[in-house]
């Protein structure tokens, strides 16, 4: 922590640097917006390789019985786009914003334990490494399929030696579990950050709500990250010691699994989208121009999404034979958990209501979301409904609910965040030009391709298939939606490009372009390494609206 | 038993009931897809469709609320070109209204609640009358085996079950499980899908009102051809359910014609994982063979039930399903002939 004030001081007088000096830098760093940027780096990165997985089982799937993949690659590359999706991809975007922002957003000058910080980066990007060198390594001994190919939640028995030989599965275990470590070791950084490393006058409710989000998230990632681990050391004890704990021949349990699998990856959901929240939060606001409304509700109603996604994960298992009672137990849960849910959603809206909105690209994506997320909650309550999940569960149409959460939701504030603070982390602005092409572009692919995927699913086509007979009445649905993925492929590419151009030549963002309200906007553009000159001291909950509106400040009403 | 009539399952989406024909004809655009779980042919379908639609209207009408007042807010509070610098009306919050946007939603859910635990108990707690009819249901990767446990023999990948009248029914109780990993069974026109897994039993029963073919497919992904794991399910007239019966009650046919045939199957590895039922062919790690020129398609519905087809996928499975447990194995063209002449005899 105190090595900032060292690091100050000799970038005071800059001696030409050496790139590998800039390398050497970057691989020590201890300081969390570096960190939060390789975060970002990598997890942009992982999002174009699964984007290509995606696509080319798009391409396999445009037409009924196709030969472009084969069912082996197929089935390689739905695992490793989910894998890829949910674990370096998601976890790490969502942690690099967090590393980024906490801080900034406390007014702290790093994170708590900044080398548990690296560490923990370190240790998932060696996870992401190890995934995709199964392409390598996965054959083993035995030449059998060089990927995983065993689905994201890898259910058991097929994880098993005799259905699973080689080694491929044991990549997809090791490096799950070697990025659940590092997860857990961010998960404790932000709790105490936050906890114990906010500036003067900042109380618990006066914290930004992207921060309260990335406790609750960072909570849920503490607990559920715990049976997910267990659950991947039985796998490995069973595949390498000869155990039978998911090993059915032998008596084991392949329902044990599930359980163990689901009490991890309901939350993990939660930990996916909070961080989305978080990032509504702040932004549907400044473009509102007007304070989030019902600051105590959006806090209650987090940490109850918390409390209660931590009770729903069977009703990923309505057909695996709960029986009435667990069935109607889960139906229940579920539909309690989309209580405070719509709780959010009418408080974003109430905050639109009456301000006076400006329509810039963070804004845009943040309606995206809006939207989306409407109607990805609501494909969840038929979902919960537990009969009606026998038919849709496991169908294209779950298919089409989560990617309306994690794509039309989850990826839409990752966008929108891109666009809001790249100014602060790069200090230029990104092309609003651009940006309206990327957000109608993709907007125009997302729906061409989700929208429609809810209908093969009604029409009984299930998910996972490499390729489907021509007699179903699919083909027509699964070629628009090829036509969609393509056109989001684009719209990414506009992106990815308006990143890199706007480094050299977006306009110079200055400390506070969006005229906004929180702390990190107080500071330069990108902020210096020990982030505030003086430690900042704040009144209420917008410290920078009572800097701009000394006739009515905040600390009046809150 | 409880078997539940189209009226009372309607009966739980009240007040939209009367819409129910028109949205019936408006799945029926999708007759061209075979598997459409809008439109149902018994009654577990049945019940489901009945409160799905009650489900899809609430949300619909959810969204058109929700959705609606987004619209218009995003639409009335745009800021105009001409618009001054000052900053709207900063509102913080207002506990009533936190309130009643707590309260309606869990009202609404009560509602789908209670709609939900009845067809629950409903499909899972009917009783089973005496004269249902069991079949034990097997999943293997990637085929379905079935036994009729009562009625004394095996066959595999095509479901005969009888039509049940609604005024004298006769379900049938499918009891399952799977032998290697988990599969899933799912005819979207009969019921809602239930898991096959190992070392645990499922029950799930059907009662299809209208003869016909049914079709499905495995909806647990089970490995390389998960995909190619398709379910045929016959409802036959009760007449003709007892031909079949009747039929596949017998040994294997004998025909001497093709007796060199059987000679080759019956020394080649095929009996160590094919049972044909009067003769030493014993195996069951694959398909009961006894009665296979019966069947319509091979490998669980992957192809028609041709000679061609049949001398290819004996010649070489994966050429026809990449990855099916049966191995290649290298027959001269001579035996591909005899063994495909002697599977086409056992009718
Ligand atoms: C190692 C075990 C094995 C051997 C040996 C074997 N089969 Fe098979 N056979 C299978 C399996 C497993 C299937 C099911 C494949 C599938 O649908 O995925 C099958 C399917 C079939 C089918 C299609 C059955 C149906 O109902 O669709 C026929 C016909 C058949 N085998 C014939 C033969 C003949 C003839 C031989 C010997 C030349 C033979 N098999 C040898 C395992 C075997
Ligand atoms: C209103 C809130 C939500 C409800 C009621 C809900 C409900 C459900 C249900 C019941 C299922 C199980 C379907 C099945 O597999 O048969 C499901 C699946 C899924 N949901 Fe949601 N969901 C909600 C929000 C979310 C969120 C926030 C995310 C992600 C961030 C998400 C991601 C997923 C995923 C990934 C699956 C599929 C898991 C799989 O592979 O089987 N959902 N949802
Ligand atoms: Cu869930
Ligand atoms: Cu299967």
């Amino acid at each position: 922590m105190n090595s900032t004030g060292t690091a100050v001081l000799a970038s005071a007088q800059p001696p030409r640097k050496l790139w590998l000096d800039h390398v050497q830098e970057w691989l020590t760093t201890v300081d969390h917006k570096r960190i939060g940027l390789m975060y970002i780096g990598y997890a942009l990165i992982f999002l174009v390789v699964a984007g290509v997985e995606a696509l080319l089982m798009r391409i396999q799937l445009s037409a009924p019985d196709n030969h472009f993949l084969s069912p082996e690659v197929f089935n390689c590359m739905f695992t490793m786009h989910g894998t890829t999706m949910v674990f370096f991809v998601g976890m790490p975007i969502l942690f690099g914003f967090g590393n980024y922002l906490v801080p900034l957003m406390i007014g702290a000058r790093d994170m708590a334990f900044p080398r548990l910080n690296a560490f923990s980066f370190w240790i998932s990007a060696f996870g992401g490494l190890l995934l995709y060198f199964s392409f390598l390594g996965g054959s083993g001994l035995y030449g059998a399929g060089s990927a995983p190919d065993v689905g994201w939640f890898a259910y058991a028995p097929l994880t098993a030696k005799l259905f699973s030989p080689g080694h491929s599965t044991d990549y997809w275990t090791l490096s799950i579990l070697l990025s659940g470590i590092g997860s857990v070791g961010t998960a404790l950084n932000l709790i105490v950050t936050i906890f114990t490393m906010r500036c003067k006058g900042m109380t618990m409710t006066r914290l930004p709500l992207l921060c309260w989000l990335y406790v609750v998230t960072s909570w849920l990632t503490f607990l559920a990250l715990g049976p997910l681990t267990a659950a991947q050391i039985m796998l490995c004890l069973d595949r390498f010691a000869g155990s039978h704990f998911f090993d059915v021949q032998a008596g084991g349990s392949a329902v044990l699994w599930m359980h163990f699998f689901w009490i991890f990856g309901h939350p993990e959901v939660y930990i996916l989208v909070l961080p989305a929240f978080a990032f509504a939060n702040e932004i549907i606001p400044v473009f509102s121009r007007k304070p989030i409304f019902g600051y105590p509700a959006m806090v209650a109603a987090s940490v109850l999404i918390g409390f209660i996604s931590l009770g729903v994960w069977a009703h990923h298992m309505f057909t695996v034979g709960l029986g009435p009672e667990g069935n109607a137990f889960f139906t229940l849960a579920t539909m309690i958990v989309s209580v405070p849910t719509g709780i959010k959603i009418f408080n974003w809206l109430a905050t639109i209501w009456g301000g006076k909105i400006r329509f810039a690209t963070p804004m845009l994506f943040s309606i995206g979301f809006l939207f989306q997320f409407l109607i990805a909650g609501l494909t969840g309550i038929m979902l919960s409904v537990a009969p009606f999940d026998w038919q849709l569960g496991n169908s294209y149409f779950v298919v089409a609910h989560f990617h309306y959460v994690l794509v039309g939701a989850i990826l839409y504030m990752i966008f929108a965040a891109f666009y809001y603070w790249y100014p602060k982390m790069f200090g230029r602005m990104l092309s609003e030009k651009l940006g309206k092409w990327h957000f109608w572009l993709f907007t125009f692919g997302f729906h061409l391709t989700f929208d429609t995927m809810h209908i093969p699913g009604l029409l009984g086509m299930p998910r996972r298939v490499f390729t489907y007979p021509a007699d179903r009445g699919w083909a027509m649905l699964n070629q628009i939606e090829t036509v969609g993925g393509f056109i989001q492929a684009i719209a990414l590419l506009l992106f990815v490009w308006n990143m890199i151009q706007s480094y050299r030549t977006g306009k110079e963002a200055g400390p506070d372009p969006w005229d906004a309200w929180t702390l990190e906007w107080a500071t330069s553009s990108p902020p210096p390494h020990y982030n505030f000159a003086v430690d900042p001291v704040v009144h209420s909950r917008r410290p920078l609206w009572d800097r701009k509106h000394p006739e009515s400040p905040d600390t009046h009403y809150e | 038993m409880s078997l539940v009539s189209l009226e009372s399952a309607s009966a739980a989406s009240a007040g939209i009931s009367s819409s129910l024909t028109q949205l019936r004809s408006l799945a029926a655009w999708a007759s061209g897809a075979p598997a459409n779980i809008f439109a149902p042919q018994a009654t577990p379908a049945h019940t489901i469709f009945g409160l799905s639609l009650l489900v899809i209207a609430i949300v619909t009408a959810i969204f058109l609320a929700v959705g609606g007042l987004l619209l218009y807010a995003l639409i009335r509070f745009r800021s105009r070109p001409g618009d001054d610098a000052a900053e709207p009306r900063q509102i913080y919050g207002s506990n009533q209204v936190e309130v009643l946007w707590t309260v309606i939603p869990v009202l609404i859910l009560v509602v789908l609640f209670l709609a939900t635990i009845r067809v629950i108990s409903e499909t899972e707690r009917a009783r089973k009358p005496a004269n249902a009819l069991d079949v034990i249901v097997l999943g293997h990767q990637f085929w379905w085996e079935y036994r009729y446990p009562k009625q004394g023999f095996v066959t595999a990948n095509e479901l005969h079950i009888p039509v049940s009248d609604p005024k004298a029914p006769r379900p049938t109780y499918l009891t399952m499980s799977s032998v290697d990993v988990d599969h899933s069974f799912w005819v979207p026109r009969l019921a809602g899908k239930m898991d096959l897994i190992p070392n645990k039993t499922n029950v799930m029963w059907l009662d299809p009102q209208t003869s016909g073919l049914y079709l499905g497919q495995c909806a647990q992904y089970c490995g390389m051809e998960h995909a190619k794991m398709l379910i045929r399910v016959y409802v036959d007239t009760p007449e003709q359910f007892a031909a079949w019966v009747e039929a596949q009650q017998q040994p294997a046919v004998n025909d001497p014609r093709v007796a060199a045939g059987k000679e080759i199957f019956l020394h080649t590895a095929c009996v160590n994982c094919h049972t044909v039922r009067g003769t030493s062919a014993h195996g069951v790690f694959g398909p009961d063979l006894t009665h296979l020129a019966s069947r319509d398609t091979i490998a669980s519905g992957v192809v028609k039930n041709t000679p061609a087809n049949l001398r290819q996928w004996i010649e070489d499975p994966d050429s026809l399903k990449m990855g099916s447990l049966m191995p290649k194995m290298n027959l001269s063209p001579h035996d591909l002939d005899q063994i495909t002449a002697y599977m086409e005899s056992l009718r």
